[in-house]
């Protein structure tokens, strides 16, 4: 993992008594809300329905086991002894005071975490594939790529006012698991089909929100060593062009959308040929210094399988179904990489107590060699578990309510906080979440529909990023009510696509039999080993536009 | 607050604590407005002249450095306790509808007064 240098700790340090001192100011009198709103927010301080929020930035989703306990110890001190991590692989606290948080920032520079940029108008936490250097299908570990954008983006002076916010995700991988296509700018790292050189595939101007844009390639391929340079083009194109006059209108995928990707990406060259690049690139030394500290741990040599596993999975059915859903093959034979669910059925999505954390802490330490993932499915991952020792880390999970075998599954839910926290939804989630969970819990039906994700925001914003869900839930005010409309089809993959609008919105109590509905058609159309997605797909929209339009008339008649 | 239009009366004035963001409501009586954090305790504006007071108090106490996003909310007066008629206000006064062992609804028996199905 990576350490602060001494720049790094530092500048966190800084930063900690430059908030402590503009705290001190609002609370003076010498700083109004107006002028303190900008600077907490830079500082991932929101003000929400109940109380402050804080918001952590976990960088590309890496955590070690004693940042994970920092984090519990702060959750009991100064939280309600929960957390809740998000779909940028951050972790949120909703009770913080705000006397509180120069403290909190402190306890955090002291495990060099921080929650610079994880809002306003700049460069947010660079987020990455959960399973980098652990995935088999990967080409090179993406985190020395995203550390490297998040020490050139952090206070950056040219980007840090910037028309909207600018979010950033890197993958390594041929699987899309970061979402890359749903951001301002995704990168893939690849190799060239003729030189098998490394390099990147750079994505830019997709977003969810109010108006949803698959990303589009603008640059095939992209020599390593211009990376900084080619993203130092991007920023000043987007900078310079980006509306500053309309905030609906001011994310990159508009100006993309607006003067088209061909246009977007000539005045990106143009640019790119006009900067020096080698002031801007990264010394190649600074470069390899990072990517050390992504160097494969030191595993042990074992055999690709184990006795032990094999036997503990043919003896015991519930480990046997948890490896089924929740392990993920590691590129070290004898080692997985394991899904800690943050699902377990009827729990709000992604909450994490302070035991819960310390247990995973400790499992990282005796299992997992200290590391531990966020996803931005909102769930946790033991990177490097022996498959000698996964039937006591599972028992140890469930003690802990931690091993829901579900990963991927229809009740492994995205879902924001929604209205039960957060002052921009229109409408509440998790509660949504929870219903959905417990209509759909049965195991042995979890396992017959299969792969399935449901993702759902409470307002426009698309923080549970419904529009990339396959069945994607939104919810909204009409006349005074919740009201949630439900899309069809969407893909957060290397497939990307954004859902469809089946029908009218509905009312919550409404939602689980509707999508009971669509699951059904699913379960009578589906051909052998076909997907929910890849069915979708196959029959269109129009079976289930049926039957959503079914439940729709009952409604409407018990209504009447 | 004169930006925005008045919500249709009766009103309560609520806002968050700038130390602690708890949310808070405007109580009292002719003789004085204070925050209290118990919205049982809130005052009702049922005229333009107290909702006028209300507005006034939210200015003052912006500028006081005492809280943080005062704002006026419509409600209705169920047996003696002023309910926000919208859902996203009564959560204000409630706490999170999936976490009943937090917030108002935690600590201050009234709120639960406050809860919906």
């Amino acid at each position: 993992m990576y350490r602060y240098d001494e720049f790094d700790e530092r500048f966190v340090r800084e930063r900690v008594a430059q908030f402590r001192d503009q705290v001190g100011r609002r609370l003076s009198g010498s700083l109004t809300e107006d002028e303190f709103k900008p600077l907490r927010l830079k500082n991932g301080v929101y003000l929400q329905l109940h109380a402050y929020m804080l918001r952590i930035a976990v960088p590309y989703g890496t955590l070690s086991s004693k940042q994970m306990r920092q984090l519990a110890l702060i959750g009991e001190r100064y939280d309600r002894g929960y957390g809740h991590f998000t779909t940028r692989t951050n972790l949120q606290f909703n009770w913080p005071k705000l006397r509180d948080i120069p403290d909190i920032l402190d306890l955090l520079a002291d495990v060099e975490m921080h929650a610079i940029q994880t809002s306003g108008n700049c460069i947010r936490n660079v987020t990455a594939d959960h399973f980098a250097g652990v995935a088999q299908d990967e080409v090179e570990d993406p985190r020395p790529t995203a550390e490297l954008i998040r020490q050139w983006s952090s206070l950056h002076p040219e980007f840090d006012y910037l028309p909207r916010k600018f979010k950033i995700a890197v993958t390594g991988a041929e699987h899309d698991r970061a979402v890359i296509k749903a951001h301002d700018i995704g990168l893939r790292i690849l190799r060239h089909p003729d030189t098998h050189e490394i390099g990147y595939e750079v994505i830019v101007g997709g977003g969810l929100g109010r108006t949803p844009m698959i990303g589009k390639v603008v640059r095939e391929f992209l020599p390593k060593a211009d990376l900084l340079a080619y993203l130092e083009a991007i920023m000043r194109v987007y900078n310079l062009e980006g509306r500053r006059d309309n905030k609906y209108k001011a994310r990159v995928k508009i100006l993309v959308h607006e003067i088209g990707t061909e246009e977007f990406s000539r005045r990106v060259e143009e640019e790119f040929a006009r900067l020096d690049g080698p002031s801007v690139n990264a010394d190649p030394a600074e470069v390899a210094r990072i990517a050390a500290y992504f160097a494969p741990p030191a595993y042990e040599t074992l055999p690709a399988t184990s006795g032990a596993f094999e036997a503990a999975r043919a003896g015991n059915p519930d480990f046997a179904r948890w490896v089924e859903t929740n392990l993920t093959p590691h590129r070290q034979p004898g080692y997985a990489a394991l899904t800690i669910s943050l699902k377990p059925i009827g729990a709000p999505p992604g909450d994490a107590t302070s035991e819960q954390m310390r247990v995973v802490a400790d499992l990282a330490d005796e299992f997992s060699l200290s590391e531990i993932r966020v996803t931005h499915a909102q769930n946790l991952v033991l990177p490097h578990v022996k498959l000698s020792d996964l039937f006591a880390v599972w028992q140890r999970l469930g003690e802990a309510e931690l091993a829901t075998a579900n990963a991927g599954l229809i009740t492994d839910i995205i879902a924001c906080p929604g209205l039960d926290y957060c002052a921009l939804a229109t409408a509440r989630s998790i509660p949504i979440a929870q219903a959905l969970a417990q209509r759909f819990a049965d195991p042995a039906r979890q396992k017959e529909i299969g792969v399935l994700n449901i993702k759902i925001s409470g307002c426009i914003n698309a923080c549970g990023h419904h529009h990339v869900g396959h069945i994607g839930i939104l919810g909204l005010e009409k006349r005074g009510i919740e009201s949630y409309q439900i899309t069809l089809g969407g893909d957060a993959t290397e497939n990307a696509a954004i859902g469809e609008i089946l029908g009218p919105g509905l009312a919550a109590e409404d939602v689980p039999d509707a999508i009971e509905r669509i699951v059904s058609v699913y379960l009578a159309q589906r051909q052998a080993g076909e997907s929910f997605i890849d069915n979708v797909r196959r029959i269109g929209l129009a079976p289930f536009k049926a039957a959503f339009q079914d439940t729709n008339r009952e409604v409407s008649h018990a209504v009447a | 607050m004169a930006a925005a239009k008045r919500p249709a009366l009766p009103v309560i004035l609520l806002a968050n604590d700038l130390l602690d963001g708890d949310v808070v409501f405007a109580a009292g009586d002719a003789n004085g407005l204070h925050w209290s954090r118990d919205p049982g305790a809130a005052l009702v504006g049922g005229d333009d002249a107290t909702a006028d007071r209300l507005d006034a108090f939210a200015a003052a106490e912006l500028g006081n450095q005492q809280v943080v996003d005062a704002y006026l909310v419509d409600v209705a007066v169920e047996d003696g306790v002023p309910v926000p008629r919208h859902y996203r206000e009564r959560m204000k006064t409630t706490g999170p509808s999936i976490r009943r062992d937090l917030g108002k609804q935690a600590e201050l028996p009234l709120a639960q007064a406050f809860l919906r199905a």
